[in-house]
Formats: C-alpha cells, structure tokens, sequence
C-alpha cells in the first residue's frame, strides 16, 4: 500500500491504496464519491471521464498513485457556488440530453472539457468530440443540442425537427 | 392546450438533477456495512464437461471467505424459465435445467463455474486464478442449422436433440398458405438474417445480497426492470425464500433494453452466499462478463416469401425461420420469436392468409432473449425488406404497393390473432412523404453522384404490439405469468401525493411523466407528486418495465386508483358541503357544488380524511389511499413510417446516414419530449443493428465480440440529427389514456428503412443484382456487394 495525496473538487485527499488500484477506484471505493461510473473495462465507454489538472481523462486508464498532487474534478464538483446546477448541466436538462443517467457524468465533463478548448464547436466538432464516450439511450440527438446550448449557439439551425 | 405541467406538456425531468449532479444511486453505488465481494470463474470453452475442480489452493487466499461451487447448489432451485411454448403437433417445448453454477459441464463462454467470496474484490479475483479446474473440451454446437443436424453434438445430454420446439402458426393455416403462394401471379422470397445483438445498457448489471441473521431477512438489491418479478422467480423457484422475508431493491437503473428483464444466476447467487457467509455479498459485472452473461437478442435466421396477385395485391405469406435460445432458456426466451413475433408478421397489411413456422435451437453460446422491441422488429425486418424486394421485382413504387394493402378499417382482426384496435397508416405514410422531400430526392442523388457517392432512399412502416398484456390471453399461449400492472395512490394529509407504481424507470422518465397524469386528473401542481417504484417493500406487486407497456399499463393502474381517490375525496367534499356527492364537481383542485359558488380546496378535503372531526365515519373509513390492478383487454398497437436516406462510398463500402425520420402514432402523449427522446435512441439502436453490430461466435463457440473495442456501438458520429413527429394520433380504444407505447418503435422501424436505403443506392449506382445485403451492413458487406 502507498500513500496518495491530490486535491479533489478543492479538497485535499489522501489514502492508502494498492499499486493497482485505479483512479476511478478511489473516487468511488476510498471517497465514495459515485458519480464517477464505470461502464466498462477497455477504456471505450468515458462514463468515468473526470479532470485532472484541467484535463478531461479517463479516470480508468489512471493509476491513483499517478495523480498524486494533481488537482481531480468531478461531477460532484460541478455545481455553481450557490448549489444549482451550472451551465452545461442545465443545459443536459433542459433539452433532455439524458435518460438513464449512466453515462451523463462522463458526457458532462467531456463537454465541459471541450467547450474550455473549443467555445463554439460545431456540431461536426462535437460529434467527433464525443468519439470516446458512449450514450446507449439518447441517440446523442439531444446531447448535441445541449451542448450547443451550453456554448451558447443557436439549436434550431441543427436539430432536424 | 396543454396545461403547465399536465398531460401534453414537455416538462423538464425532475429525476435529472440527481444524474446530473453525481447524486443518483446506482446498484454499485451501494456499500453494505462487513460486504464482500463476489468474483466468478467462468468458463472459456464452450461446451466442455468438468474433470476435476479444486479449491483448496484458493480458499488459502489472503482475504477469502469462501469459495463456491456447483457442489453448493445441488440442493438448490435452478433458474426458471417463464414461458412454456406448445409445439405444432401439441408437446410442450424441450426445457433443459438452468443451474446457478455449473453441474458437471459447462454450454457457453461464459458459464459460471465457481464463485470466490472474498474481502475485497482484488483478493476474490486473485484467488479464482489459484483455483484448479480442468475441462474436457467437447465438440459445440454454434450454428443453429447445424445444431439441428444429424449427430450434431448436444447441448443437454438429456434433451432428445437440440431443437427447442417447431411452432407452426397459425397451423390451421399452412396447407392454404402453401396453395396460395403456388397459385400465386408473382412470389417474392427472401433469406435474411436478423442479427444477434447485445444489449449494451451502459450500467452493467450488479448484484448486492444481504441476510439479516436476526429476522431471517433477504434483501437484494440488484439492476432489473422488474424487482417483484425477481423476486417472484427466486424466492419461489430457485432458493424457497417466500415473498414476506425476501425484498428486492432496484434503484436507480443505467438502462435496460430488455436485458435487465430477466433473473439471472448471479442474483441468486449473492442471495444465497449472504446467508451462507451470514455477511453481505457484492457482484459487479465488468463489461468483458456482461458481453458473456447478460442475454443476447434477435438471431434469427429466416426465409420469407409474399405471394402476390396480378393487381399486386397481398395474397400470403409464409416465414420460416431459426432462432436461437443459447444454451439455457432466459426467463421470456421462448415467447420472443413466437408470440411476440408471429402474431405480428400481418404487419400494417391486409394478407389474407398467413404462416409462421420457428424452429427454436439449443446452441452452446449464451442464452438469447428480450432485446428492445422483442421479436416484434424481427417481423418487421422481415415484412418491410420483402416488400420493398417486391415492388423492386414488380417495377412499382414501395410507398404505393404499401398503401394499396394498407389495412384501413378498424377493428382489424388479422390473420395470426390479434386484432387492431386502431389506426391510420396513410396518415403516417402522409406525414412522412411530407417531411421527406421525396422530390427533391433526385437533385440530391445527382450531388452525391458528381461527389463519387451513391444516394439512396428507404422506407419502412411497421406496427408493434405494445401495452403488454392480456394476461387470461398470455396464460393460454405459455406464459407463466400475469401481466398487470398495479398503483397505489397515496394522498397525504396535506393534499400531496405519493404514488407507488409496479413500473419501473431506467431512464424514460417515469418520476416527471407520470405525475402530469395525476395532476391533471385532480388539478393540482405536479410537484406535488411523487412516484415511488423500484422496491418491494413500498411498491405493490406489479410486473415492470418493458414491452412499452409503463405508461398503456402502468399509467392506467394508476388512473384507475387516482379515479377511486376522486370518488371518495367527492364523497368528504360533498359533507362537507353539506351538498350531494352526485352534485360535486372537482375542477383545478377545487371541489364545487355544481351552479352554486360553494367550494371546498383539495387540502381541505384530504385534511379532513386524516382528521375526520367533521366526516361521515358512520359511512366512509377515514384516510386517503387506494390501490389498483389494471390488466389490459388488448395489446395497444403503435405504427410509423419511417425513412432513411444514406450515401454509400462506393470505393469503400462505408455508408453514411445523412437523415432519418420518424412519423408515429403513439395515440396520446402525456410528455412529447420523453417520447421524442424515446424515438431518437430506438432508432439510433437500430441503425446500430443495421450498420454496425453483431455479437460474432467463431466454429468453437468463442465469442469474438467480447469488449466494446470489438462489438461496434454506435458513437455520436455515426449517426445524425433526427426528425421525430408524432402529430397522427389515433388514440387507443380500450385504455383510459388512449395511449399506445413509444419505447420500442425507434428500434423497430429503422432496421428495414435503413437496409432499404442501402440497397436503393445501390441499385441506382447500377449495382443492380444486389437485392439483399444481411445486417450489419459494415462497410466490407457492402464492398463485397459491390464488387460481387
């Protein structure tokens, strides 16, 4: 067992934990923080997408020990200062970019992750974007949206509705 | 007009804050106090008997509790199967054992073996690789026709052969079908395959088990559609748990599709080993275990023929077809390719005479079942590919030689027992070609061509039996099962309203959608509703999730105990009111003497149940809750037309969607931005049927889509903006809200729409000897086309 110490959501964390054990194990298992989920065990679904040090990553394909000292957000750190929900997240709600959940923590931190590189993406740039997370019940359709939404575009000039 | 917040309104979904905050409750998001973890060894040959399996070295692991085998559950049920189908000369089907963990031999990848039971799940997996197993490979049966051959090898040695049952429907039928497709002016036939599919909901399924030694409680909290029927199937068949000691929790779901319908072993499991290691059990399915334990779908392998007569008008059909079982019946697996299958192969079309024969097959690969839509797209598939083959064959415009045998008088009694409560197929065909730009087609064509690209155009109309279902009709046909649906209305002392419900929510939205029907019906906010479901011990016994059947079902219980609630709260205004019950009137959560100004609020009245000094006690029993079953007298019948337009690259085979649309009927909508967001994921699972998956097993029966880096989901680029519209709305005739289902249509009518494209574009690049190309449609199947 070693020893591991970052900062997550603003808090410093430490715990022990095992040379194996997974960055994603240790947002779930040591600091119970579930909003990070697993979806699968290749790296291909991005339900576990967090940021480290500003980065969105796959917090499967991290070691926890490599986020040592980094700075880790996650969906539970995502909220705006007074609790409600901040952009991007309203924007998954109101143009119901989310059915079964599952997935919504990775996609949101994807888009954020995207709109901080990229302000207006287009919706070609957001489809290819997305390529590493995997939504099974929307059809993506109003992901988009959302996230054309959020970045402040206009939605009717791409929704074929 | 809709009202704020009632039936018809788009209202944002509550249940989203939670998801989108990190704050739902998934089944892995449950940690019990002293858990352990499960961990099972599965098998990785197909078919295989075990010669020697030992544990010892295992069970001296660092952290094990215990180590598990078949040993442990000869006395114990086996997984049941809910569905008995009568063959075609009237025996019963061929219906093997389902053992928890394998007894002697192992029938798919996958199989599990052994459990380790361990402190952590590190140390249970650690431990599975010291345990001693040896297997004899055995030859497997992987192709179903092959299965069914001569000396094939078996799959249960105590099964007469591999062949699950030969249902014939309707049998009366057969010796006329086959007179008149020989009599026939033209017969178009057609060999396809529907793909196997895998589910893929994002939330692998996880299993949490827990035995209170202090009241000899079982608690399960686990990933299902349906928690009253798992505990129905375990508790009474597999462990003789009855239903007051056993609780099953199913939170928060991460989707569904069918696949979480079912029991499976590794529920039992972690129910039995949390008594027998008197701590609590956890299993998390990885995605690798997923791809070889949750049930497959579709693969059916079927030969289809229209019988036509000279004015094209449909005389008969006949479908023949295989479908596989796998190597253990799942818990509806039979009733998949029969009854929901057959009873739908009339289609939106008035063919007079009709025959379906499946052959249903044991082969060592993982069992096979319920998959989004459940047989019913397999009919459509079917129906809309030879039916376009048929207009290419006899030079007519597929929109025109569907319209001309449309059904369009209802009632509508077909040909394989069901009968249409309602419709129009032209209004949805109209709306469609509306949308579509059909005329603008060619100049579009003509763009892709200067581009090197070939554009095609498909279309599809399908109909699917939802609302599921009849359950004196189900009981006849096989099923071990009713399928009602339950509510209770529990109105609070202060007029808000916690409504239990049989159903189940994975993702459509249940917590937003079916409080707008309370609240419209009584005229208050829908905020002051909430629905409860997911639990045994607080719901009423219904069957869940699935078949579309929620809202047709599920929403009508709860109609009907909302409307008891209204009668009695009618009763206490009319008290005190001091007016006639008869007399009062409920509108906008106001109760009024009819012409007068007297009124009483909704508070008022439920404030009085709870507190009945002023109440007729001598009449009425205090409180105000009330609980309904509702059992439909039909299935409900939603239909659509559909259209896909692809370009195909004719240098590489890869087809691109450029557009799809969608135009349902789903009778009435009580929240159009959930069943739009129904329609756009059913339709982006079908393009994935129709483009890109397919669950491959090689000769050996190892599965080579095992991850999703081999079984291709569709991503965000693979499929574009949709164009959903459900404004036809026939509204179904025998349900309090005259709905119909929208959850599988998406799934159903785009497989065909999509083939048809690919196939016009095509033939109007040329290639005109390609009639048919079987799903998925990758990019190398179209090559080949291509280039012969």
């Amino acid at each position: 067992m070693t020893s591991v110490t970052m900062t997550v959501n603003g808090k410093q964390v430490s715990g022990e934990v095992e040379g194996r054990t997974l960055l994603v194990q240790f947002l779930r298992e040591s600091l119970s923080l579930t909003g990070t989920h697993v979806g699968c065990d290749t790296s291909q679904c991005g339900a576990c997408v967090v940021h480290v040090d500003g980065q969105a990553v796959k917090a499967c394909t991290m070691l926890a020990g490599e986020a040592e000292g980094s700075e880790v957000t996650t969906i539970e750190g995502m909220e705006n200062a007074d609790g409600s929900m901040n952009v991007m997240q309203q924007a998954f709600q109101d143009h119901h970019g989310l059915q079964c959940g599952f997935c919504t923590p990775g996609m949101v931190m994807s888009a954020s992750a995207l709109l901080k590189d990229n302000p207006k993406p287009s919706e070609t740039e957001i489809r290819e974007y997305l390529d590493g997370n995997i939504c099974r019940c929307t059809g993506y359709h109003n992901i988009i949206k959302a996230i054309l939404a959020a970045s402040g575009q206009q939605v009717d000039v791409v929704a074929a509705e | 007009m809709p009202k704020d917040g009632g039936i018809g309104a788009a209202t944002k979904r509550r249940e989203d804050v939670r998801f989108l905050t990190g704050r739902g409750r998934y089944t892995d998001d449950i940690n019990l106090h002293n858990q352990t973890y499960a961990y099972f060894l599965r098998s990785e040959v197909a078919h295989g008997r075990i010669t020697s399996l030992d544990t010892a070295a295992a069970e001296a692991m660092p952290g094990v509790v215990r180590v598990f085998t078949g040993k442990d559950f000869e006395g114990v049920g086996g997984i049941p199967c809910g569905w008995q189908i009568t063959d075609r000369f009237g025996e019963v089907m061929q219906e093997p054992a389902h053992p928890v963990l394998a007894q002697g031999k192992v029938r798919h990848v996958g199989d599990p073996i052994a459990v380790v039971v361990a402190e952590s799940l590190s140390q249970a997996r650690d431990a599975a690789e010291a345990i001693d197993l040896d297997i004899e490979e055995l030859p497997a049966a992987i192709d179903m026709k092959a299965a069914l051959s001569e000396g094939a090898p078996k799959v249960h040695d105590d099964l007469k052969n591999n062949l699950c049952y030969d249902w014939g429907f309707v049998e009366d039928n057969r010796d006329a079908v086959d007179e008149a497709i020989r009599g026939a002016a033209h017969v178009t036939t057609l060999e396809l395959v529907n793909n196997r599919l895998i589910a893929n909901p994002m939330e692998p399924r996880v299993a949490v088990g827990d035995w209170n030694p202090g009241t000899d409680d079982y608690t399960l909290y686990t990933t299902s559609q349906n928690p009253h029927v798992i505990r129905l199937l375990m508790g009474a068949f597999v462990l003789g748990i009855p239903e007051h000691k056993l609780r099953v929790v199913a939170p928060d779901v991460g989707g569904g599709f069918g696949t979480k319908i079912f029991h499976y072993a590794e529920e039992a499991f972690c129910t039995f080993a949390a008594k027998q290691v008197r701590r609590p059990v956890k299993w998390t399915s990885s995605r690798s275990e997923a791809f070889m334990s949750d049930a497959h779908g579709r693969d059916h392998v079927t030969k289809i023929e229209l019988a036509l007569d000279a004015d094209n008008n449909f005389v008969a059909l006949r479908s023949q077809t295989h479908a596989n079982m796998g190597a253990y019946l799942s818990t509806f697996a039979p009733s998949v390719p029969t009854w929901l299958h057959g009873t739908l192969m009339a289609g939106n079309y008035k063919t007079p005479l009709i025959y379906v024969n499946v052959k249903a097959v044991f082969t060592n690969t993982v069992p096979v079942d319920a998959y989004r839509g459940a047989g019913r797209p397999e009919a459509t598939f079917q129906i809309e590919r030879v039916v376009d083959k048929a207009a290419r064959e006899l030079g007519v415009d597929p929109v025109e030689l569907r319209r001309q045998n449309f059904i369009t008088e209802f009632p509508y009694a077909t040909p394989v027992a069901v009968e249409y409560d309602t419709g129009d197929y032209h209004a949805t065909m109209d709306k469609l070609l509306e949308i579509i730009d059909r005329e603008g087609f060619d100049a579009r064509a003509e763009d892709s061509r200067s581009r090197g690209k070939l554009r095609g155009l498909g279309i599809a109309h399908y109909i699917e039996a939802c609302g599921i279902a009849p359950s004196n009709l189900v009981g006849q046909l096989g099923a071990r099962a009713g399928l009602y649906e339950s509510a209770t209305v529990r109105v609070n002392a202060t007029g808000s309203i916690s409504v239990m419900t049989g159903s189940h929510s994975h993702g459509q939205g249940h917590e937003t959608a079916f409080p707008q029907v309370v609240a419209d019906m009584i005229g208050i906010d829908a905020s002051q509703i909430d629905i409860v479901h997911g639990d045994t011990a607080n719901t009423p016994m219904g069957m869940g999730t699935y078949g579309s059947r929620s809202l047709a079902v599920g929403g009508s219980a709860m109609v009907k105990a909302t409307q008891k609630i209204i009668d009695k709260a009618k009763k206490i205004a009319a008290h005190l009111l001091e007016a006639s019950d008869s007399d009062i009137e409920l509108k906008d959560g106001k109760f009024s003497v009819a012409g007068t100004d007297k009124s009483v609020a909704w508070g008022d009245v439920t404030l009085a149940a709870y507190v009945p000094h002023n109440y007729p006690l001598g009449e009425m029993e205090p409180g105000l809750e009330e609980t309904a079953f509702y059992d439909p007298s039909n299935f409900t019948y939603p239909s659509g037309a559909y259209a896909c337009e692809v370009e195909v690259d004719p240098e590489t085979g890869k087809v691109t969607v450029l557009g799809f649309v969608a135009a349902d009927d789903f009778g009435n909508v009580v929240n159009p931005m959930i069943v739009e967001g129904q329609v756009q994921g059913g339709v982006a699972q079908g393009i994935g049927q129709a483009l890109m998956e397919g669950a491959a097993y090689d000769e050996n029966g190892q599965l080579l889509t095992g991850s999703y880096m081999d079984y291709a989901m569709p991503r965000a680029d693979d499929v574009p903006m949709f164009h959903v519209d459900h404004s036809s709305c026939t509204p179904c005739t025998h349900n309090p809200l005259g709905v119909k289902g929208c959850g599988e249509a998406g799934a159903i009518g785009s497989p065909p729409a999509v083939v048809n494209a690919v196939i016009d574009a095509l033939q109007r690049g040329g290639h005109t000897g390609v009639t048919h190309i079987d799903m998925p449609l990758t990019p190398s199947r179209v090559w080949q086309a291509i280039n012969g």
